[in-house]
């Protein structure tokens, strides 16, 4: 098994190498680490509350007898929201984070730290995917629940908060659990503009010891440990949410305890059914 | 009890709604007095649904007024969230909300709209879920009970926020015929307590029993309007007569 790794100074063979690499490298891969987990939930939670943003504006009735200056001002923002959502899906991440990082200096004189470029970009990438799951998710819910809001009274924002988005929330889970992995993978795309996540870390560590294959196979462990990770969790999340299929209703059956309790002894919602079918038979 | 020492809770008035270029409804005039129990019956089609939507605004009517209380509901400066916290409704698809429980089901309303207390709300909402005898259940979600149950908790739900109307849309036709009796009986006590209520219903037994009024609607309008002893006995519209002989005749 030992077979031996010609490397340029070292002697060691492949494990060797593996373990000497994590015993120096071990900080600084969990270190990349750390930052790409930071990288991919913040941005996974920003990108979620501008989808959510964008999915609210998309919602907004219009109705004829509003006046013209809400019309035109929903028009425009619309345009606007179609034009990030094309822009920022139609191009490479890769590419954005360029044009983001090195144009925002030198175009409008900010000098970002990386860092925070990161979060940035992963922001806007997210919530242009977001936005288009959002409105599916919203979409999906079905009318009677709006109406039902309405008919006891809520405003559309109200409506909106607490009845039709916890729902939707719950359908485009799934997506936003698809685009929490997506980004722990994609922020590896941010070594371009010298942010220190895992592939960055990773990149260092082979050019310091000059070795390839070694570190490169630590670090795909490390990806594969944390979208798994996180994929459990979310289903996990989801089955919480959803709860059982059925109602255990301890001590009582299910005929209604507290039904039967001011009716006469004996008499079940079952028997009540069954009296009225008579009558409807007996109407002819 | 349409004595006109009462003045009407909701007034419709020369009500018209169009679907594009489909009337649906044809200038409809009808008085709710306080204590009515209208039932509003029709063949599929007649519009009657659609009327009890345009009361509620959940369809905008193209014409005609709804005056409740005195106040012009059409009228662009009258809020309808706070006229609709008035005018509770009930659906044939119960439409309970998906993401709460039956218990907060009950309390959103009163929350959100009414701004009682929690404290007060869980005490209403509990109050209304015993009388329909949903108490048992107040944390089992919506997909864990049964039509029936669904649908009394829905009448919970409408009657926590102690509107001065109620408005039933069908509420036993999406319901397995073992389970009509028992949201009927809930609502024949309300009945008995003296609430205000329109029904849209295809249970003419129950019509009959408990209506004070039953409005029979004929292609968008109203055909014939009588007590239920002359509607069910005596109806003078021939087309009522229709209706019925062939309603009677499909029960068979």
């Amino acid at each position: 098994m030992n077979i031996p790794v010609i490397l340029a100074g070292t002697s060691k063979n492949f494990w060797e190498m593996v373990v000497y690499l994590i015993q120096v490298g071990g900080k600084d891969f969990l270190q990349g680490a750390g930052n790409t987990i930071l990288l991919a939930v913040v941005g996974t939670a920003i990108g979620c509350l501008i989808g959510f943003m964008v999915g609210i504006v998309q919602t907004i009735p219009i109705q004829p007898q509003d006046p013209l200056i809400k019309k035109i001002l929903l028009k425009i923002v619309r345009i606007f929201m179609s034009v990030y959502i094309e822009v920022f899906r139609g191009t490479p991440m890769i590419i954005q984070a360029v044009v983001i990082y090195y144009g925002s200096l030198a175009a409008f004189g900010i000098d970002m730290k990386a860092m925070l470029a990161g979060f940035v970009i992963i922001s806007i990438n997210t919530g242009a995917y977001m936005s288009e799951s959002v409105r599916g998710g919203i979409d999906s819910i079905d009318i009677g629940q709006t109406e039902a809001a309405k008919a006891i009274g809520m405003t559309h924002f109200q409506t909106m908060f607490s009845i039709v988005f916890p729902q939707a929330l719950r359908n485009i889970l799934p997506q936003i659990g698809n685009n929490l992995i997506i980004n722990i993978k994609d922020s590896s795309v941010l070594m371009i503009i010298s942010v220190t996540e895992l592939f960055y870390t990773t990149r260092t560590l082979a050019g310091t010891y000059y070795v390839t294959y070694e570190p490169y196979l630590i670090t795909c462990v490390i990806y594969l440990a944390m979208t798994f990770t996180c994929s459990r969790l979310l289903r996990w999340y989801e089955r919480k949410i959803d709860g059982p299929d059925s109602y255990n209703l301890a001590g009582t059956d299910t005929t209604g305890a507290a039904a039967q309790k001011k009716r006469p002894t004996g008499v079940t919602m079952q028997m009540i059914n069954r009296k009225y079918n008579e009558q409807r038979s007996a109407i002819r | 009890m349409n004595d006109n020492t009462k003045s009407a809770v909701i007034e419709v008035r020369h009500l018209v709604k169009n679907f594009g270029k489909v009337e649906v409804l044809k200038d409809i005039d009808f008085k709710t007095y306080p204590g009515d129990v209208i039932c509003v019956i029709g063949s599929s089609g007649s519009g009657k649904s659609t009327l009890l939507r345009c009361i509620n605004f959940l369809e905008t009517p193209t014409g005609g007024d709804i005056i409740f209380n005195g106040i012009n509901i059409m009228d662009r400066h009258t809020k309808v969230t706070d006229y609709r916290a008035k005018v509770g409704m009930v659906f044939q698809q119960f439409n309970l909300f998906n993401n709460m429980t039956v218990l907060q089901n009950c309390m959103t309303g009163q929350i959100k709209v009414l701004k009682r207390s929690k404290k007060e709300a869980e005490e209403t909402a509990m109050k209304y879920l015993t009388q329909v005898g949903m108490d048992p259940y107040i944390n089992a979600k919506p997909h864990q009970i049964s039509g029936g149950q669904k649908q009394r908790v829905a009448i919970a739900r409408a009657l926590a926020m102690e509107p001065e109307v109620l408005l039933f849309d069908e509420p036993t036709s999406a319901l397995d015929p073992e389970m009509v009796g028992e949201v009927l009986e809930v609502m024949r006590e309300l009945v008995q307590n003296g609430l205000t209520m329109i029904i849209v219903t295809h249970e003419m037994a129950f019509a009959r029993d408990v209506s004070t009024r039953v409005v029979f609607m004929d292609k968008g309008v109203i055909a014939e309007e009588d007590t239920p002893e002359i509607i069910f006995n005596n109806p003078t519209n021939p087309r009522t007569q229709e209706f019925l002989a062939r309603f009677m005749h499909d029960q068979d």
